[in-house]
């Protein structure tokens, strides 16, 4: 039997109980990630599922309050109705994961899922203002506000925020909304290589013309996201939004600034709103197989490197956003984790973290990466604070 | 000086040996690191809360992150409390020592380590200040965002203390959102990095727990902060109403209608009275509030946002609008608001109040802050962050009369209370220092607090780090 609490108070006593007996719980959303992290060895299952609404929302002051469970889809309509929108662009993993069901918003914010846009706007931890939370005692716990400077108290909102249901249940959050821009526009380039594309893409970051993505699609994917229509070779894409003379101006500008080194083209609202969520969705690796799928966080101009090592060395397919800085690799074969984690290692650090394996590669290859020994015994201490009974989907991030 | 707000009882056990504890801490740094004797001590007894002073029984001045972590081990092992220092800005207390606690000042670590155009970062030591960093890179065309009033002399790492915020945050967010790493020593002489280049972390967001914890989970000795590009150009506009209620209903419009200004900053009469005198800035003498919007862009953009905020605006009956019509005339408009602080001191001694509102509170806020100040026959001066509710009544007193200072201090704790209760927050950027420790209850309940300090225990279980700040001294975990 699962537990699905109908209230933060119901949440509590449930919590309480299974840490009067030590049960392990396994904690969920909409478990459309459910192939992602490592294994949770829990005996029953907690979902958010009935935790759902939208609490408060106040579209002049751009922020909205929500029950954990709330489905991302009714946060959206909500959102879209008042032309505003999640700044931070949250993906959605049903497509690589080959999960069904419904992603919430407590998910979102317990997985610190970012899109694109997060080089200039921030992650889903930068626009989260305040949490309800129940910790591993079954006491109801609040952090953080709905305004947009608090500095009151240590910020647990930070810590709970992508801390996978580890240290406490999410019962409410609340977030900035920002608005949806007017207009928009993306300007191509083509045929440019993975150490080309990381230089033109630092440059145009440089640039006063507020870039808000900036991704380097590959060759072997760039027709997953660009017709043939265009010049043929990788694409390189830079993102521009805001008022719509404005975003004329600046494509006008960045055009120009890459027509000296390659072909550049310049897509309208409706094909950049679509590229970006497929760059978001991480659509050519939707590819419903199992083949090993890394997210690599690196610094953006150590992406290619990276790649560019591991070809020499294993069957790879790759593309890039943030500027370079986000990774997603597809191994062909093997995993590779090992030799991933050397290579980050070996060009200034970062850290990889394995989205979707085969049940057999996912029993043997930790899913997050190992941090170093003093920041993993303060992870440790943290968690024992938090959950001293150790209930929250033990072995998730371990 | 008031006596309202207490400090830890001082350790005798540590009282009695400082002599010793002097001796050791010479040892394990290099020469002109500790200072010790009383009159190098007192410039060290507050920071920029003037109410409260305590001299530290030594202050040491490491080099490097290993001396900083020598030094921590030793006072670990003998319980000896740490206060962390920067440039000693803080308006909470953050930073005030205590008779029993060894200062460690970052003011030696004040170099900048790299600078990387192309992934756009800057790592620097923590005693580097603010406007520095922005110095070091602006030929460059690039910008470090958060830009507190205090950026000439405040530094990184209390920046990072604190959370620090600033005028142009609106846009670009505070301390917490342009960090990406630190390397820190622990209570016990860890050094542990955290973060760094890439713009996500793997596990727990430590960072964003580190950032804001005034000097109550370790060391800062490094960071490593994003830089932006700067615009094409900005230009800051003064808008002038008869009235404070319509200066607050022209922010919340403008906010409300998307368009997000780098800067929405308030001022009310006595305030552009006061910084008028200072900077000669040109701001309208004849009006009940100011408003200082800054837009930047292309001039093309900023003609078109600036179409629109004035027609709203226009809305709200604002009697003057003011463009700036040169660098230079910016220039001022901005040094008259940044220097509200320091030309406030010139006049009276003052406390700043820095609670956070929803902006549809703002009017409602102000106008109670009003009879409060009222209601204790004192003066007050409002000059703020409007675009995003963080207001700031300086509350006008003189420090030298002891009624007169409990008073402002009463003053300042209904205010904070008054944020609160309009679904706010104590302090938005300035910390809680000792000034906001003892009202902490009336925005958490102890359950929250104390699972507040269960974290702060994972970082330091022996409770050394910058003691007796943050949590109220009642209702702490027994020893
Ligand atoms: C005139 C004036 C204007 C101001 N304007 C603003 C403003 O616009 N916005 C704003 O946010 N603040 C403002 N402040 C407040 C203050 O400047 C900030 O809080 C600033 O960040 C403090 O930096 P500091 O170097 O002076 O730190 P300190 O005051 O020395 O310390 C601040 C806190 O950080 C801790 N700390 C310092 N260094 C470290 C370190 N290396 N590692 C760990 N902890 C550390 C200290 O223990 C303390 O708790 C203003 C202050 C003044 C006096």
């Amino acid at each position: 039997m699962n537990y699905e609490p109908t209230s933060e108070m119901e949440a509590a006593d449930m919590i309480r109980q299974a840490a009067g007996t030590g049960m392990p719980l396994a904690i969920s959303g909409g478990g459309t990630r459910s192939g992602f992290g490592n294994r949770v060895r829990a005996d029953r299952a907690l979902s958010t599922r009935k935790l759902s609404g939208i609490v408060s929302y106040n579209p002049a002051e751009m922020t909205m309050s929500a029950k954990a469970g709330t489905p991302m889809a009714e946060i959206e309509a909500a959102l879209a109705g008042n032309r505003q929108m999640l700044a931070f662009e949250p993906m959605d993993y049903r497509g690589v994961m080959g999960t069904s069901g419904e992603p919430t918003i407590g998910g979102v914010f317990a997985a610190n899922v970012s899109g694109p846009r997060r080089i200039t706007a921030g992650a889903a931890r930068d626009h989260l203002l305040g949490i309800r939370f129940i910790n591993g005692a079954g006491e109801a716990i609040k952090s953080g506000g709905r305004v947009m400077k608090n500095v009151t108290g240590l910020d647990l909102v930070k810590l709970l925020c992508g801390s996978h249901g580890t240290l406490g249940l999410l019962t409410e959050v609340t977030f900035k909304v920002l608005p949806l821009p007017p207009a928009a526009a993306t300007i191509v380039a083509f045929g440019l290589d993975d150490a080309q594309a990381a230089a033109a893409m630092a440059h145009a970051l440089a640039m006063p013309v507020e870039v808000s993505g900036a991704a380097h699609l590959t060759e072997s994917v760039r027709y997953r996201f660009v017709g043939s229509s265009h010049p043929e070779g990788a694409a390189t894409v830079l993102r521009l939004e805001g008022l719509p003379a404005s975003v004329a101006v600046r494509a006008e500008k960045l055009k120009a600034a890459f027509a000296q080194v390659a072909p550049a083209t310049v897509l309208d609202h409706e094909a950049t709103e679509k590229l970006w969520r497929d760059i978001r969705d991480v659509k050519p690796y939707a590819d419903g197989t199992q083949k090993p799928l890394w997210r690599v966080s690196v610094a953006p101009m150590a992406g290619h490197q990276l790649v560019a090592a591991l070809r020499l060395q294993t069957g790879v397919d790759a593309f890039y956003d943030w500027q370079g800085g986000l990774v997603w690799l597809r191994m062909e074969a093997d995993a590779e984790a090992e030799m991933l984690r050397r290579f980050i290692k070996g060009i200034g650090g970062g850290h990889a973290t394995l989205v979707r394996a085969s049940d057999a590669v996912r029993a043997v290859t930790p899913a997050f990466e190992p941090e170093p020994a003093p920041v993993a015994a303060l992870s440790a201490r943290l968690k024992e604070k938090f959950d001293p009974k150790g209930i929250f989907n033990p072995g998730k991030m371990g | 000086m008031p006596e309202t707000i207490a400090f830890l009882e001082p350790k005798p056990s540590v009282l009695a040996r400082r002599h010793q504890i002097v001796e050791d801490l010479t040892d394990i740094l290099p020469p002109g690191c500790l200072i010790s004797e009383k009159r190098g001590l007192v410039p060290f007894e507050t920071d920029a809360f003037i109410a409260y002073r305590q001299v530290p029984l030594a202050v040491a001045l490491p080099e490097t992150t290993a001396q900083v972590a020598a030094v921590l081990k030793y006072c670990s092992r003998y319980g000896i409390p740490v206060v962390p220092r920067g440039a000693g800005t803080s308006l909470s207390g953050g930073a005030i020592p205590q008779s029993d606690a060894v200062v460690i000042g970052l003011s030696k670590m004040s170099g900048i380590l790299d600078i990387d155009f192309a992934n756009r970062t800057a790592t620097v030591q923590a005693g580097v200040t603010n406007i520095n960093i922005s110095e070091a890179v602006s030929a460059d065309g690039f910008f470090y965002a958060p830009d507190p009033s205090s950026q000439l002399a405040c530094t990184i790492g209390g920046n990072i203390g604190m959370n620090s915020g600033g005028a142009h945050c609106l846009k670009y967010g505070v301390t917490t959102n342009n960090l990406l790493g630190v390397k820190m020593v622990l209570f016990d002489g860890t050094v542990i990095e955290l973060g760094g280049k890439a713009l996500d972390a793997p596990g727990y967001d430590l960072l964003g727990l580190v950032c804001g914890s005034e000097g109550q989970l370790g060391i800062v000795t490094e960071a490593t902060v994003r830089l932006l590009a700067k615009p094409e150009g900005s230009r800051p506009v003064l808008f002038g109403f008869m009235s404070s209620e319509e200066a607050g209903a022209c922010v919340a419009e403008v906010i409300g209608s998307g368009i997000i200004p780098v800067a929405i900053e308030f001022m009310d009469k006595p305030a552009i009275g006061i910084c008028e005198a200072f900077a000669q800035a040109g701001y309208p003498m004849d009006v009940e509030a100011l408003l200082i919007v800054e837009v930047e862009g292309s001039e093309a953009e900023m003609e078109a946002m600036l179409a629109s905020i004035i027609e709203i605006a226009r809305r709200h009956g604002v009697a003057t609008i003011r463009e700036s019509q040169s660098a230079a005339q910016a220039a001022l408009i901005w040094k008259g608001r940044k220097s509200a602080f320091g030309a406030t001191g010139r006049i009276a001694d003052y406390i700043c109040m820095d609670g956070t509102v929803p902006l549809s509170q703002l009017s409602h806020v102000l106008k109670k802050t009003a009879e409060i100040i009222d209601g204790y026959g004192l003066r007050v001066a409002n000059v703020f962050h409007a675009g995003d509710g963080n207001m700031h009544p300086l509350i006008l007193y003189n420090i030298n009369d002891p009624e007169d200072a409990a008073r402002a201090e009463a003053a300042g704790n209904d205010i904070l209370k008054l944020c609160v209760d309009a679904g706010g927050c104590l302090t938005g950027e300035h910390g809680v220092g000792i000034e906001k420790r003892d009202l902490m209850l009336h925005q958490f309940t102890q359950v929250d607090l104390n699972q507040q300090m269960a974290a702060r225990a994972a970082f330091d279980p022996q409770w050394i780090m910058n003691p007796s700040k943050v949590f109220p001294l009642e209702g702490r975990p027994a020893a």
